[in-house]
């Protein structure tokens, strides 16, 4: 397999350019349906019948939660793709997005801390859920800080790349330790088989704000990579030709 | 705040609230990092072309 169209479009001019065009395409998007979304989840969806008002929680930390493990899949996929096939742009998209991970990390572990006062009566619990997703952020810190612990880039990227991927063990933790082990954490509120344990007017605004964080990730990763591309690029050329000097 | 349902959450305002107050914040915060990180790079990258330090 000819794999040329590869590199042409993982060339830093042309990445630099497309993520620029496409950013404001997602984050607009994203800006009305986070809008919508917090409208939908605070003020239409009833509350529920076990947990009042305070379920509504649900709406800010699923999304964090998924993103948290979507943000980590990225990265390790980028990080794959630059270990492969030898693409710099690829190290760059998990440089990128690593520290937005990490927060979307941290919003999770803190909104459930917030959420497992009132209904579980602990702030934290060392199970199987809670601890895979602390792991989870320990793991973007170490591949920032391993990073940034390299003075150069191609082993740093390299290094980080090892570690990403071999993180990725943790996703399906997370994911299924709700149903392996004893936890306090509910089971999943969405899956891809069978209906979810939600009713519709709880469910739609559950929905426009998991694709509005997605929609919202994707947009400062675009932002995110071009200064990534920045820092890296040497070839005075196209860099005079695009910044205009 | 007990007198407004919609602000007292139901009694669970203390929770509620500092959780959407974080994620808007960490929202907002992102978002403006990403600009300025970029920002900050390509001033960076101006300064290089003009001291002439990446090749032609």
């Amino acid at each position: 397999m000819n794999w040329t169209w590869l590199h042409k479009f993982a060339s830093p001019p042309h990445a630099y350019r497309l993520a620029g065009r496409l950013a404001p395409w997602f984050g607009w998007p994203a800006f009305l349906l986070i809008v919508v979304g917090l409208y939908g989840g605070l003020v239409l969806a009833p509350p529920d019948y076990l947990q009042g008002d305070g379920f509504r929680i649900v709406y800010v930390h699923a999304p964090s939660a998924w993103m948290s493990m979507f943000v980590y899949g990225t990265m390790a996929v980028a990080a794959a793709i630059g270990l492969v096939w030898r693409i710099k742009l690829a190290h760059a998209v998990a440089a990128a997005a690593a520290p937005v991970g990490a927060w979307f990390t941290f919003a999770a572990l803190a909104t459930g801390a917030l959420w497992g006062q009132p209904m579980w009566g602990t702030w934290w619990v060392w199970d199987a859920r809670l601890t895979s997703e602390l792991i989870l952020l320990f793991l973007y810190l170490g591949f920032i800080a391993l990073r940034s612990s390299i003075e150069d880039r191609d082993r740093a990227d390299r290094a980080g790349a090892v570690l990403a991927i071999v993180g990725v063990v943790n996703l399906p933790i997370i994911h299924y330790s709700v149903y392996w082990w004893n936890t306090l954490h509910q089971p999943s509120t969405l899956t891809r088989f069978g209906k979810p344990t939600m009713a519709g007017e709880m469910l739609w605004p559950l929905l426009m704000m998991l694709l509005a964080f997605t929609l919202y990730f994707a947009a400062v990763l675009m932002v995110r990579l071009r200064a990534e591309i920045l820092r890296r690029e040497r070839n005075a050329s196209w860099l005079k030709a695009e910044l205009g000097r | 705040m007990s007198g407004n349902g919609f602000f007292a959450m139901g009694g669970y305002a203390a929770y509620v609230w500092p959780c959407f107050a974080l994620v808007i914040a960490l929202l907002i915060g992102n978002a403006l990092a990403a600009r300025s990180l970029h920002r900050r790079a390509r001033e960076e990258a101006l300064r290089r072309l003009d001291s002439g330090q990446d090749r032609p």
